[in-house]
């Protein structure tokens, strides 16, 4: 046995007071979870700590908080482990962000989680006719849609979303990776509509700005940003879907400037969303109105010296040789028959691959 | 007050399907969860789901295989029924979504199962359960107009009317701590088990017998009760389940000397033979000292004679439970697992449509004793179990509420309830605690009614039992608000806990026999001539547990001496 001690952060909202730390001193072995100890003082000392559970095996998804500040379930994470990652000694758990708060631990998912999930018409629309057994399907393809199956809508990749937190519209990891699970579903009859919606929300896939915390927050190995991407690749490359936004356009400009010039021209990024890819392509007019919206960000660039008018004049780009290995990179990506999707849920983690 | 054709508590398997039959045939229906409906139980459900679908498969063989599981306790007619519809409840789950493994030419993939005879069991990796509850949920948010949703309600009691006949029942937005009368033409409960009673167990937090205890409360019968399964392959460090379907999928049971000791128990099925002969194989090694682990009081699970790659793709969630919370690779070493409290067979007894005696009310799911399970439930037939009757129980419900008008439920049952739950909040500062009550019902559970039982345990444990019921209605809470008070809901389950306790250990201590999950060492005979019929509890005028018997349904399977 070992004493740990948590800092939980209470919330009464009948009481009318601010939110505010308390600490409990627990006893148990390092391995044993956060939740235990919690559920330990909820026992011992208090329980009128509010949290949801139940499970207690990571597979309910109902008990996601913030450890050291960091987003993950409760119960999947070790105290011992918890304790060294802390600042002083002292395991911290709050509620998620990104959504309200009810009670302590406990927020309103239903406000934000499940709403954004409804958004993505979270059900199957089965292709026609329906067979009178199974549909049969390739065995990969089913593998692959239980990746984003496995999710277990605990709120913890919501919880840190940088983007949520510019644009509480957006979308969001969870509910993408939710609608990654049909359009990647070979059942369902609406890859297109599904992908033309969620490419023509401001809100949607294109919104996401690449930070990785989701990956990082999900207990399940949902890798909701990985989903993303694939959204947009099926939505550009197989679909050819141009959205309102421009999403796609900005994208195919990073990979072309990078097959070009093999680093980010900056100042070429807009040119070529807007126009061709070319610096001297024509300006696509579908675009005008994103330009527009966009004004302020490029000149905000030019006052932060991030672009510079010369640097538009006089791309930099790498040694001759180094674009070389960049050029065969993309030949061996793009010259592929069929694109190669990394799939974590078969492939396992690290050494296993 | 609100009003509906057809009122489900639960949210689990059962409860969802119930609703979607329900809403499909016409009613309006409401389905209350004490937790968001994913967040039920059921999405812990690993390996899968049975059906006989493969071309060289029948279902009379599931029958034949369930009916010997059950150690013959099971009703058969109702066996035919589940083991019938089963393939075309396996393909309506898959056509609305679930996205259960294919095989190399696109068809359902079966995995091999616990007591079965074929591979009979499709399924989603070791995430089945979650798969079909998610995918249940998602057509539930398609239905939203025909089905609405009370997520976060807790049901505090069944309502009957002047003529005894189920009206709807009380329950309390946890969020709001307001007290509401749902009424109801039908009620469908589906509230899973009482797995809670044991310590450990591998069942959630939320498993504490509501609505056994609720239904036997209001005079309903409930039956198999002293039937509690104990799974082979538990974690030794926290009860936390280790699918069958590593088993299925070729692992072993070693003990301390190395042997695949179940040569000695079961020579042909080996390792997949019925859980309640390996868990009892596993419990004598380790009584006979052969036993790992600390102690001496674990078994060691192999998976590492299954190729890794298949480990990675179809047991990932294993993997994932032995690296973060027992500290195994299962790919490179054995973990060390044990027999643990998983699945009660019990409980409200109901026909094959779901119907209770009492008029109005239903049971479907894991609440619910057709009684499918007999003496011990086949892996992967839970599952089946609570799609087949919820489904039943829904359309059945249904079409009972066409010809009836609204019944009456009286307002006094809400009144009495709210009154009930501020008294416990009122209670002074003196008895136990609700937490220390419950860990000596689960421990006491562990020990004198569990794999091996007698007499003179049995007994202890009643008398420990119905002291804690006394205890339990003095302790205290700490919350005194409305908002999210967990603690008053617990003070409640507690109730609830030890009112089934009470049933299942009455009903062991009466059955003088070993069958299927109980093994009595002061009776260690089936004996047929006496108790080939189902136990039925029901409370007494004085409050008191009274029993009574039920003829066992056979239909084609005569017994026979059970051997695997
Ligand atoms: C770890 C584990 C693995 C398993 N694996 C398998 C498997 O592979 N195959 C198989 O066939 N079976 C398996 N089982 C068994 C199976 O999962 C369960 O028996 C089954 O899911 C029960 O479903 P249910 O719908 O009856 O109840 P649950 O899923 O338990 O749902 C109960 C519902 O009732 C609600 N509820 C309860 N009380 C109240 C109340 N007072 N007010 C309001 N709502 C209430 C809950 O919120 C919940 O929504 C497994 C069980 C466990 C523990
Ligand atoms: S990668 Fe995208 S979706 Fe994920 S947290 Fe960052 S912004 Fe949000
Ligand atoms: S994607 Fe991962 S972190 Fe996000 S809700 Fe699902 S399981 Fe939780
Ligand atoms: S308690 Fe279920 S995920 Fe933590």
């Amino acid at each position: 046995m070992a004493e740990f001690t948590l800092r939980l952060r209470r919330y009464d909202p009948e009481s009318g007071d601010a939110p505010y730390w308390e600490e409990h001193t627990v006893d148990l072995e390092p391995h044993r979870s956060v939740l235990e100890g919690i559920l330990q003082a909820k026992d011992r000392f208090d329980g009128s700590i509010g949290i949801r559970c139940s499970c207690r095996a990571a597979i309910c998804g109902s008990c996601g908080v913030r450890i050291n500040g960091q987003p993950d379930l409760a119960c999947h994470t070790h105290l011992g482990r918890a304790e060294k990652r802390s600042k002083d000694g002292v395991i911290e758990v709050e509620p998620m962000g990104n959504m309200p708060v009810i009670k302590d631990l406990i927020v309103d998912m239903e406000a934000v989680h499940w709403k954004k999930i409804r958004r993505v018409t979270p059900w199957l629309i089965a292709k026609q006719p329906v067979p009178e057994r199974e549909y049969i399907v390739p065995r990969e393809s089913m593998v692959d849609v239980t990746q984003s199956m496995a999710c277990i809508q605990c709120g913890a990749c919501v919880s840190d979303c940088l983007s949520m937190e510019v644009d509480p519209e957006f979308i969001g990891p969870a509910a993408l990776a939710k609608a990654y699970r049909f359009v990647g579903d070979p059942r369902d009859d609406q890859h297109f509509e599904r992908l033309k919606d969620l490419a023509e929300d401001p809100h949607g896939i294109y919104d996401c700005t690449h930070c990785f915390q989701c990956i990082s927050a999900c207990p399940k190995g949902v890798a909701p940003m990985n989903q993303i991407m694939r959204l947009r690749r099926r939505a550009g490359n197989d679909f050819k879907i141009e959205d309102r936004n421009n999403g796609e356009r900005h994208e195919h400009a990073f990979a072309s400037l990078i097959k070009q010039y093999g680093l980010l021209a900056e100042a070429e990024i807009l040119p070529r969303s807007y126009g061709g890819d070319t610096p001297l392509a024509k300006f696509k007019p579908s675009a005008a109105a994103e330009l527009a919206s966009s004004l302020p960000s490029i000149a905000k660039a030019l006052l932060r010296r991030k672009v510079t008018p010369a640097a538009v004049l006089k791309p930099h780009r790498l040694a001759r040789q180094d674009l070389g290995q960049i050029k065969r990179i993309y030949d061996e990506v793009e010259g592929r028959e069929e694109r190669a999707e990394f799939n974590i849920y078969i492939s396992g983690k690290d050494e296993d691959r | 007050m609100l009003a509906h054709d057809v009122l489900i508590i639960g949210a689990g398997l059962a409860g969802q399907r119930a609703a979607l039959a329900a809403a499909e045939s016409g009613a309006t229906v409401a389905i209350m969860s004490k937790v968001h409906p994913v967040r039920s139980h059921s999405v812990a459900a690993a390996g899968g789901i049975n059906a006989a679908i493969a071309v060289d498969d029948d279902w009379t063989e599931h029958a034949t295989d369930t009916v010997k599981g059950s150690d013959y306790l099971g009703d058969q007619d109702a066996i035919e029924v589940m083991c019938s519809e089963a393939p075309g409840e396996a393909m309506h789950l898959e056509h609305i979504g679930v996205t259960f493994h294919r095989n190399e030419t696109g068809e359902l993939d079966l995995r091999a199962f616990g007591g079965a005879s074929k591979k009979r069991t499709a399924y989603v990796a070791d995430i089945t359960g979650q798969a079909i509850l998610h995918v249940l949920y998602e057509q539930l948010m398609r239905h939203e107009v025909a089905v609405e949703r009370f997520e976060e309600w807790f049901a505090t009691s069944l309502i009957l009317d002047a003529d005894g006949h189920c009206a709807g029942a009380v329950a309390r937005d946890i969020r709001s701590g307001a007290m509401e009368i749902f009424n109801a033409k039908s009620v469908i409960l589906a509230n899973g088990g009482n797995g809670q009673c044991y310590k450990p167990t591998t069942n959630a937090l939320i498993c504490t017998g509501d609505g056994i205890s609720q239904a036997y409360r209001v005079g309903c019968p409930i039956m198999d009760m002293e039937m509690v399964q104990y799974h082979p392959t538990t974690l030794a460090e926290n009860g936390f389940l280790i699918t069958e379907g590593a088993r299925g999928e070729g692992a072993h049971l070693l003990n301390s000397e190395g042997e695949r000791f179940m040569e000695k128990y079961a020579p042909n099925k080996m390792e997949l033979a019925s859980r309640d002969v390996v868990s009892r194989a596993e419990q004598t090694e380790i009584n006979e000292g052969r036993g790992v682990g600390a102690h001496g009081q674990g078994i060691y699970l192999d998976v590492t004679v299954v190729p890794k790659k298949r480990v990675l793709e179809a047991l990932r969630e294993i993997v994932n439970i032995g690296r973060d919370f027992a500290g195994t690779d299962i790919t490179r070493e054995p973990i060390v697992i044990r027999p643990g409290q998983h699945y009660i067979m019990g409980g409200v007894k109901t026909d094959v449509d779901g119907r209770t005696p009492i008029t109005g009310l239903y049971a479907a799911g894991e609440v619910a004793c057709v009684s499918v399970h007999g003496g011990n439930r086949l892996g992967a037939n839970s599952l089946l179990d609570t799609l087949i009757f919820g489904r039943r129980s829904g359309e059945h419900a249904a079409q009972r509420g066409r010809q009836l008008t609204m019944p009456k439920a009286p307002a006094s049952r809400l009144r009495a309830d709210a009154e009930m739950i501020a008294a416990i909040i009122e209670r002074p500062r003196e008895g136990r605690r609700i937490s220390e009550i419950k860990d000596e019902l689960g421990t006491t559970m562990n020990e004198y009614v569990a794999v091996y039982r007698d007499e003179e345990g049995l007994t202890k444990a009643h008398e420990v039992v119905q002291r804690l019921k006394e205890q339990a209605g003095k302790a205290y809470v700490d919350d005194r608000g409305s908002v999210f008070n967990q603690d008053v809901l617990g003070a409640l389950e507690l109730g609830y806990m030890l009112d089934c306790a009470e049933a299942t250990i009455v009903s062991a201590i009466d059955r003088k026999e070993s069958r299927g999950a109980q093994f009595r060492l002061d009776h260690p005979e089936r004996d047929d001539e006496q108790w080939l019929k189902h136990i039925n509890v029901t409370r007494g005028a004085d409050g008191e547990p009274e029993l009574s018997y039920s003829e066992v349904t056979i239909t084609k399977w005569q017994p026979e001496v059970r051997k695997y």
